[in-house]
């Protein structure tokens, strides 16, 4: 099985990341890791032994339907909220709070009002100096195709066009791993495909290590190498899906929509009337 | 076309509205046949009088000064004592019971205790206007930093900002614009209490002159000039505030979604 799956990648085509060895050791491990919250007088568990691992440079998605804890279980490995039992571990070490190094990306209302697109994109690398940091940032304006907004506020955007400056203003920072919450769920259908398109091409050319929290079974299809499928009350991880699938894909493709019923018969929507 | 309908209905409009009241003013005066009260054109000659006597300018003068020292006492006071009160939520709860207390009394019922503790003096007017202004620029600034969204405070410790470049780079810009609508305000309240406060304890000023005008002789002329004067002045200060407010730095909080 494990050689049939090396073949196939051989014709995955460019601009795709050389597929994650099994052998190195895991970017992040999340181990037993339960969270509980106080509700009423008695505890609600939120998510209950998670375990999983992610390899450098994968993309996987976390998907569920909602109230499956996988926005907390993001908000734990980011460092913003502390787990009740269990451990998450980046490159060997403890989570123990936000880290630069470590980017989240929420829905677009996370960018700056006060700021423009350079003030915004240039906000986490105010210790560089002037001119490294102006190259920077005309270095991400174009390459989310921001250019001729430099000095456009946010509310001067589109929706679309605010989520690519949160993500810029992530990617500036040169984090080793981006973690995006549900970040293209308030845009328009073709606006979140046409941005799909773009963090897998990101993804291609910086090489980040991406968590991608989602209901969306077609986003998860479309992007992820791997999808941790969790349900809920409580919170657990209920299947884990390889999607070995060469990109850019084909959503059309017979494997494609192999992949897609797989996960809807796991998300219990399958054949429903 | 749209140029001259936005000058139309932003210029031409209230001059005619004020046009049509000053001819109502002047015709119940005309039909009335009334002594006591002024035309128009009566009080214009009164303020020329009081040009004339050397007092319009010092007394418009007084009253500012008067209300810029309160006020600016109180938003040094209130603007920092805000923030502490938003950021600290025991400091909050500590103070809340105090603030909620005081803030619905009128400024003028502080009279009585401000002639006690300052004497018959300026700085009894002061100090009324100073207590007027600083309970809004507390609430209104502690209001702002509170509703500060935890989205921005989350972001801007995963770029790895400290406490304080937490205060400086993300709390402070994202209250100002609510936090200098609540000076804006306060401001106008200012401007409510010099003249009541003048009524009382300064032999000078806006307030000073309405009263005295009555009280001196009924010169209702003068009564009504002052009147028109405060209303003049307070209107261009608004103007002035939210002129402020539309800084280049706020810009983005005015704007509407494209």
């Amino acid at each position: 099985m494990r050689s049939q799956n090396a073949a196939k990648r051989l014709d995955v085509a460019a601009p795709t990341p050389s597929p994650p060895s099994q052998a190195q050791p895991a970017k992040l491990s999340v181990a037993g890791l339960t969270v509980t919250f106080p509700v009423d007088g008695t505890h609600r568990t939120v998510l209950e032994a998670i375990d999983f691992e992610c390899h450098e440079g994968e993309l996987v998605c976390l998907l569920g339907p909602s109230g499956c804890g996988k926005s907390t279980l993001l908000n734990v490995i980011g460092g913003f909220l502390k787990p009740t039992q269990g451990q998450v571990l980046i490159d060997g070490a403890p989570v123990t709070g936000p880290d630069p190094r470590r980017i989240f990306v929420f829905q677009e209302r996370g960018v700056f009002p006060w700021l423009t697109v350079e003030g915004n994109i240039g906000f986490g690398i105010q210790h560089l100096p002037a001119e490294e940091r102006r190259q920077r940032v005309a270095h991400y304006v174009e390459m989310v195709g921001l250019r001729g907004f430099e000095r456009a506020y946010p509310a001067e955007l589109s929706g679309g066009m605010k989520q690519r400056l949160e993500v810029a203003r992530a990617l500036a920072v040169g984090p080793d791993m981006l973690y995006l919450d549900e970040s293209f769920g308030a845009l328009d259908y073709i606006t979140r495909h046409n941005l799909r398109r773009e963090l897998l091409h990101l993804w291609a050319t910086e090489r980040k290590t991406i968590l991608f929290v989602t209901h969306d079974i077609d986003e998860s299809v479309q992007l992820a190498n791997r999808v941790v499928v969790m349900a809920a009350r409580p919170g657990r991880i209920q299947r884990v899906v390889d999607i070995d699938l060469p990109y850019p894909r084909d959503i059309s493709s017979a494997r494609y929509l192999r992949y897609r019923d797989e996960l809807l018969e796991e998300l219990g929507l399958a054949h429903q009337r | 076309m749209g140029a001259s309908r936005k000058t139309l209905e932003t210029l031409l409009l209230p001059a005619l509205t004020g046009g049509v009241l000053l001819a109502v003013w002047h015709a119940a005066v005309v039909l009335t046949k009334t002594h006591i009260f002024p035309s128009p054109w009566q009080v214009l000659l009164g303020i020329q009088e009081l040009a004339d006597q050397g007092r319009l300018v010092p007394y418009v003068l007084d009253s500012l000064n008067r209300v810029l020292t309160g006020y600016l006492l109180a938003v040094a006071v209130g603007l920092p004592g805000g923030l502490v009160l938003g950021l600290h939520a025991p400091a909050a709860h500590v103070a809340a019971p105090v603030i909620q207390l005081l803030r619905p009394i009128s400024p003028l019922a502080w009279i009585p205790v401000s002639i006690i503790l300052f004497g018959i003096a300026n700085t009894a007017t002061i100090f009324l206007i100073f207590l007027a202004s600083l309970f809004p620029i507390t609430l209104a600034t502690m209001d702002a930093v509170r509703n500060v969204p935890a989205i921005y405070l989350r972001s801007g410790q995963n770029f790895g900002l400290g406490r304080y470049a937490l205060l400086r780079r993300i709390i402070l810009p994202a209250a100002l614009p609510h936090a200098l609508t609540g000076l804006r305000l306060s401001f106008g309240i200012a401007w409510l209490v010099v003249v009541a406060a003048e009524m009382i304890g300064v032999d000078s000023g806006l307030g000073y002159l309405i009263i005295d005008a009555r009280n001196a002789g009924k010169r209702y002329d003068l009564v009504v000039a002052g009147i028109l004067l405060v209303g003049g002045i307070g209107l261009s200060l608004d103007l002035l505030m939210r002129w402020l407010e539309r800084a280049r730095a706020l810009r983005w909080a005015y704007q509407r979604d494209p």
